[in-house]
């Protein structure tokens, strides 16, 4: 066996293993070290290694969300980094610290990393936390919730003739559906698409069923190289191409009913280059799922969310390393030969990641 | 390393107290402007951005790496955002220079910021947390007591971390970006400050400052292509590395870290430096507080435990006249933008090596180490930069 050739870098990297929480609406009293303890476990005893087998390890979560400075520093406890360990942290969603980590690997000193992202978003009011997101100077002052910002683009994807709100209320029935077989997913079942659209706006055009869950969550997974992906794994999933990303901030100045960064870096990925089995993208939004399908130009014949997407359990600051999570699931459990992960940070999808991960 | 990494580029701000003229788009962009026109590149040559800061609760703005994305031309590519406590603008430079040295990019960005004077740092460091106790007693209250350690443990005398605020002040005066310029100041001014954190007076602490920090990082083509349009020399990346230890671990010795010891051992023997007091010839060490260029002198192996005091105190550690001079910049003690503070030690011995420090320049640098730390002294990035390729 041998890993594909990879599109960027040098050194073939694969994921080995993936780990994730429960994924709830409230942790209640447990803590981020707390949440992460087993998942850290988990995703080493799915490989039969430990924290001393990895050279490198990177976590990606924001203070934001737990209201306090440097909430990364004791979170890293859950790891026990005795003796000390190269480590970093970034203040994204940790599928850009899988990044950081795939680049870290790249170098032939170090041959496996960690990485990992948590968040408790029952702490505070996202609605309020988003707000301060946006441009401290024009556009935070406002108070903008990320709901009604996402109306916009909603709205302005409806006028473009380009989906419906029953598509809209398909997209949302059929990750939900999916959810059925997540045994991590927080919100799964069978949903009427005619009740869905007799509900009231939240803000129009969005009904409460196009919206993500809060979900409290974590998740880590750990990279390895070459042939020690082969030690660990019998279909280690290769990430053959990863890039990302990102637009201007000022979302006047932007078309939201398409996705420019998501098509470059899917581009840089060859995330367009087809044979996609399955996709997994986060697009908290079902409307946002229609601008980033149409940016990877996915047809109708590749499995988009398996896992029920980020409609059935959206873990800020994990949910993008989620999928490229799930999406390597899909080929360590050999369902999968070809398959594609999104991540987004920044409101109306303004930074986006893509990773193509693919059987050996 | 599959590429060579050089530092092509820097730029800073004058650092202040306050800087009412700029946002903070304005500040970064103020620094990063800088650093492209040292290396003789503009925008368009530039592949990727990595930003780095401190808390976001610094300036109270979430990820501003989103809305920074314009002001740092980084729309239509990748821009990352590292936070790792006070070591991040260590870190980030770390980060930048690996999207070097493992052949993704050829030139990337790479830049620093706080803007203290949006927020209080003070504050925003001691919020109550859920499920701990709250500290209320900011950075030098943390500190503090691991200073007195250091006392007892080696005898040090009381006038050591005085010495050390004087001399950084000094060389302040010679580095026209430095925050603080204070022309009279002695020993005897320090000592009559207020004690803020026993034994640190105020004018031992470093002072809360609005800043940035860039520098444009290169592979051995585009430092080519900057030397022939500059005429200046690059500096090379000989080593680098970064390390951590946990907060709640009985085990460790916050006076004389294992990480910062383990971090020192690691980018020494990636540069070949046996002894760093002698084929080190400058170096800038994160000293936010003047004790810790004692404690760091022996946790960075400049000389054996227990003795860093007595090379303070020699005044082994001045740019007038020592051997191994530190912070000839004024250090921390004199900028403080914290999330930049680090990519300013990396940025300084970037000059250094270069020949481009002006009145604080010491004669003849090959080889520099830029040090930087942060959390509950547990996180630790260190570069060495010299005038030969590795």
């Amino acid at each position: 066996m041998s890993p594909p050739t990879p599109r960027q870098g040098h050194r073939p990297v694969a994921v080995v293993s993936f780990a994730q929480a429960d994924n709830l609406r409230r942790e209640g009293a447990r803590n981020e070290v707390e949440m992460l303890l087993p998942v850290i476990g988990e995703v080493f005893a799915n490989v039969g290694i430990t924290k001393d087998d990895v050279g490198f390890i990177c976590s990606g979560s924001t203070d934001y969300l737990v209201g306090g400075p440097f909430s990364f520093v004791t979170a890293l406890d859950a790891v026990g980094v005795w003796p000390p360990r190269s480590e970093s942290h970034v203040e994204m969603d940790a599928a850009w610290a899988l990044y950081e980590a795939w680049v870290r690997l790249q170098e032939d000193d170090i041959d496996a990393a960690l990485v990992y992202g948590f968040g408790k978003s029952s702490l505070g009011n996202l609605g309020e936390i988003f707000a301060l997101q946006l441009d401290p100077y024009v556009m935070a002052p406002l108070w903008p919730d990320p709901v009604s910002l996402a109306a916009l683009q909603a709205r302005a994807l409806l006028d473009s003739g380009r989906t419906t709100e029953q598509e809209l209320a398909e997209i949302a029935a059929r990750n939900r559906r999916r959810a059925l077989t997540n045994p991590n997913a927080q919100v799964a079942g069978e949903f009427d698409v005619a009740e869905l659209l007799a509900e009231d706006y939240v803000v129009s055009p969005l009904r409460r069923h196009t919206l993500p869950p809060i979900t409290d969550g974590a998740c880590a997974i750990v990279l390895a190289v070459g042939g020690r992906a082969y030690e660990l794994a019998e279909r280690p999933a290769w990430i053959t191409g990863i890039d990302h990303r990102v637009e201007t901030h000022a979302i006047g100045a932007r078309d939201l009913t398409h996705s420019p960064s998501t098509r470059k870096a899917g581009e840089i990925a060859g995330a367009l280059d087809g044979g996609i089995d399955i996709a997994e993208l986060h697009a908290p939004f079902a409307s946002q799922e229609v601008v980033v399908r149409d940016a990877l130009s996915l047809g109708d014949n590749v499995d988009v969310n398996p896992s029920g997407g980020v409609l059935a359990a959206n873990p800020i600051m994990s949910a993008g390393l989620a999928r490229i999570g799930e999406a390597a699931s899909r080929i360590l459990d050999g369902t999968a030969g070809r398959a594609l992960a999104h991540a987004t940070s920044g409101p109306l999808l303004q930074q986006n990641l893509v990773a193509v991960l693919e059987r050996g | 390393m599959a590429e060579r990494c050089a530092v092509i580029g820097v730029g800073q701000t004058h650092h202040k107290s306050r800087r009412d003229d700029v946002s903070i788009a304005g500040l970064v962009r103020e620094a990063a402007q800088r650093a492209l026109a040292d290396a003789g590149v503009t925008w368009s040559d530039i592949d990727a951005v990595v930003l780095g800061k401190a808390p976001d609760m610094f300036e109270g703005v979430m990820m501003p790496e989103l809305y920074l994305a314009p002001a740092l031309g980084a729309v239509g590519k990748p821009i990352f955002r590292v936070h790792t406590a006070g070591s991040v603008g260590g870190s980030t430079a770390l980060v930048a220079a690996h999207l070097i040295t493992a052949g993704i990019h050829r030139r990337v960005l790479t830049v620093a910021f706080e803007k203290q004077s949006d927020s209080d740092a003070m504050w925003a460091l001691s919020v109550p947390q859920p499920f701990s106790a709250p500290l209320l007693a900011g950075a030098g209250g943390y500190f503090a007591p691991h200073i007195r350690a250091y006392m007892r443990r080696s005898g040090a005398p009381r006038d050591t971390g005085m010495l050390v605020a004087v001399k950084d002040r000094l060389q302040a005066l010679k580095n026209p970006y430095a925050h603080l310029h204070i022309p009279d100041i002695s020993l005897q001014m320090v000592e009559e400050s207020v004690m803020l954190w026993d034994p640190l007076h105020y004018l031992e602490a470093c002072p809360s400052s609005d800043g940035a920090a860039a520098m444009v990082l290169g592979t051995e083509a585009a430092a080519a292509e900057a030397q022939a349009a500059t005429g200046k020399r690059p500096a090379w990346v000989q080593g680098m590395a970064m390390r951590s230890e946990p907060t709640m671990f009985a085990g460790r010795d916050q006076v004389n870290p294992q990480a910062g010891r383990d971090c020192a051992k690691d980018v020494y023997a990636q540069a070949g430096i046996e002894n760093p007091r002698e084929d080190l010839d400058c170096a800038e060490v994160y000293v936010p507080f003047s004790w810790y260029e004692p404690m760091w002198l022996e946790n960075l192996g400049f000389c054996a435990e227990g003795d860093g005091w007595k090379l303070t105190q020699e005044g082994a550690t001045a740019l007038d006249g020592g051997d191994i001079p530190w912070n000839c910049s004024g250090g921390v003690l004199s900028s403080n933008p914290i999330g930049a503070s680090g990519m300013l030690r990396f940025l300084e011995v970037a000059l250094q090596v270069r020949g481009e420090a002006g009145e604080h320049q010491v004669d003849g640098v090959r080889r520099a180490l830029g040090q930087a730390y942060g959390g509950g002294s547990q996180f630790f990035a260190m570069w060495v930069l010299g005038t030969e390729k590795p």
